[in-house]
């Protein structure tokens, strides 16, 4: 099973990434998800997790992820170095930050950029999902785009996807 | 057949509109607010022919089921905590009009302390409200739920209202990969609602009337008797669903590896697929564990469980529920099933996800492990007193 976690602040769209990794993944045969928020106070600018899980056999488990394959910051207030404890042994973190973090286990890409750049907004989950299907072998370009297509409404399609794209760029050099 | 990644609300409120019903009422609260939400927008995009009726109330949205079931109207509700507790004094009043409405119910806690997330203290505070209670364990249980609800409140053997629980955003919030069945298919499934229970002009009779000393006890009968069918006509529903849909379900209950355990948890609702988990973990470290799931808390599965524990040497039950002053109360009714039939073992109560409380597999672990000191206790998940 990948187990991934995904850190932001209301408004910043963590769920819908997690949502959207999500719909990527099932557009595969044989394939079983589960994505969901952490069940707080939900308020702009409040910090919040989801989650999800994606594997090849149904998943039982509901209770929140305690160790992930990927732990993504769509922001880097709210990363530290303990965010280092709820990786697997060879999990890695994966954080929007225009700062250079010394550590092999932290793969960083500049997000606020790309998305001011293509989407105006300082809206990095899009981003992120593009630099995950770059650096990981959970999802392709062409799930992602597809689970874009099917699930954002048609108006963010043409913005979201060329972030998307950009974002994969990027986190492939 | 149509794969689609749903959240546990948007699948149930997809097997309602497989359903066709014609109406529905009901008053929005969080978790089941998605529920209502894609319901109106299947009814304002024309792909559900029902009427919507936006009610003032959780007591309005009931009672206007029960008049729309009077004149042999299919009808839907849903709601949630405060909300069902609102609802209360109309709860027994549709159980003993015998009308068959659906409520979906959104496990959520109640208050004081306010708190908006799941537990399942507000629909087992109901039990005796004589309507049928059912618990989805995921998405695809949740739908496959809603369409045999009806079939299964509406059977002539029943008439009686179906209360579907899912627990609260652990299962509402919740997305996952949900085969939706066809109109085709649903249609074959559950036939037109047809009763002899309404208020007809060509054949006019008295329905909602009172009954004295004299015959109360018979119509209280009656409505016992009618609970107790439901076992026999799950029992046909879900072989007729087999059949169209090809998903097999088990009953009033599920047996995960009972037949040969030493210890068995008793479990209600989504936490199920954890336990499921943790047995299997346990088992390949060879302990003898086992995960019995009660899918119906009415009618109450006592045979099922007597059956599937006999040979076990401790049974805990995991609920998140707690009747004060007391214990959990699926602990109770478990308890009172092994009495009758002359079980005499160690059980233990585990009071958990209270108000939401995430419960985690070292949790589910921890229990198995206390279960084999064989041990009668009631304890709270992560309440340290001993």
């Amino acid at each position: 099973m990948k187990e991934i976690i995904w850190h932001g602040r209301g408004g910043q769209g963590a769920f819908t990434a997690a949502r959207l990794l999500g719909e990527a993944y099932s557009l595969r045969e044989n394939t079983f998800v589960l994505a969901f928020p952490s069940f707080g106070p939900e308020r702009r600018g409040a910090p919040i997790r989801a989650f999800t899980k994606l594997d090849t056999k149904p998943i039982g488990n509901r209770s929140e992820i305690a160790k992930a394959d990927y732990s993504i910051f769509l922001d880097d207030t709210l990363f530290s170095e303990q965010a280092l404890d709820e990786l697997k042994p060879d999990g890695k973190i994966l954080l929007n930050t225009k700062a250079k973090i010394d550590n092999e286990r932290v793969i960083t890409i500049d997000g606020d950029s790309i998305a001011e750049k293509y989407l105006g907004l300082p809206i990095t989950n899009t981003i992120l999902l593009g630099a995950l299907a770059a650096v990981s072998r959970i999802i392709t370009l062409d799930d992602l785009t597809e689970a874009v297509k099917q699930s954002m409404p048609p108006r963010l399609h043409e913005k979201n996807l060329a972030a998307v794209r950009a974002a994969y760029e990027e986190a492939g050099k | 057949m149509a794969r689609e990644f749903l959240s546990g609300n948007e699948a149930f409120a997809y097997g309602v509109r497989l359903a066709r019903p014609h109406v529905i009422s009901a008053y929005p609260i969080t978790p089941q607010t998605i529920v209502v939400e894609k319901l109106s927008e299947f009814v304002e995009d024309g792909s559900l022919k029902s009427e919507f009726i936006h009610v003032e109330s959780e007591h309005s949205a009931l009672s206007c089921a029960m008049g729309a079931s009077s004149v042999g109207a299919r009808a839907f509700t849903a709601t949630s905590s405060q909300g069902l507790l609102y609802m209360a004094e109309c709860l027994p009043y549709a159980a003993g009009g015998r009308f068959p409405i659906v409520m979906m119910n959104a496990n959520r806690s109640t208050a004081l302390p306010w708190n908006i997330y799941g537990d399942q203290r507000d629909s087992l505070s109901q039990l005796d409200s004589g309507w049928i209670q059912a618990y989805a364990e995921n998405a695809q249980e949740a739908l496959d739920l809603a369409l045999m609800s009806f079939y299964i409140a509406e059977h002539q053997k029943v008439s009686t209202p179906f209360m579907a629980n899912l627990d609260g955003f652990v299962l509402t919030h919740t997305y996952e990969v949900v085969d939706v069945p066809t109109q085709e298919q649903a249609d074959e499934f559950l036939p037109p609602f047809k009763t002899e229970n309404k208020m007809s002009l060509s054949n006019p009779k008295n329905l909602g009337f009172s009954a004295g000393p004299d015959t109360n006890t018979f119509f209280k009968y009656k409505e016992h008797t009618g609970l107790l069918h439901v076992r026999e006509v799950v029992a046909e529903a879900e072989s007729k669903f087999e059949s169209i849909f090809g998903r097999h379900y088990t009953g009033l209950t599920e047996s995960y590896k009972t037949e040969d355990a030493d210890d068995i948890l008793i479990t209600l609702g989504s936490i199920s697929g954890l336990v499921r988990e943790t047995v299997d973990k346990l088992r390949e470290q060879g302990e003898k564990v086992g995960l019995f799931r009660i899918r119906y808390m009415r009618p109450f599965p006592n045979a099922e469980i007597a059956k599937a524990v006999k040979n076990a040497k401790a049974v805990g039950v995991l609920e998140k529920d707690i009747s004060f002053g007391n214990e959990g109360t699926v602990y109770t009714n478990v308890n009172s099933a092994l009495q009758k039939a002359g079980i005499s073992i160690a059980t233990s109560n585990y009071i958990g996800g209270l108000g939401g409380k995430n419960i985690s597999p070292q949790e589910i672990e921890t229990i198995f492990e206390e279960l084999k000191e064989k041990r009668s206790v009631v304890r709270f998940l992560g309440v340290e007193v001993r």
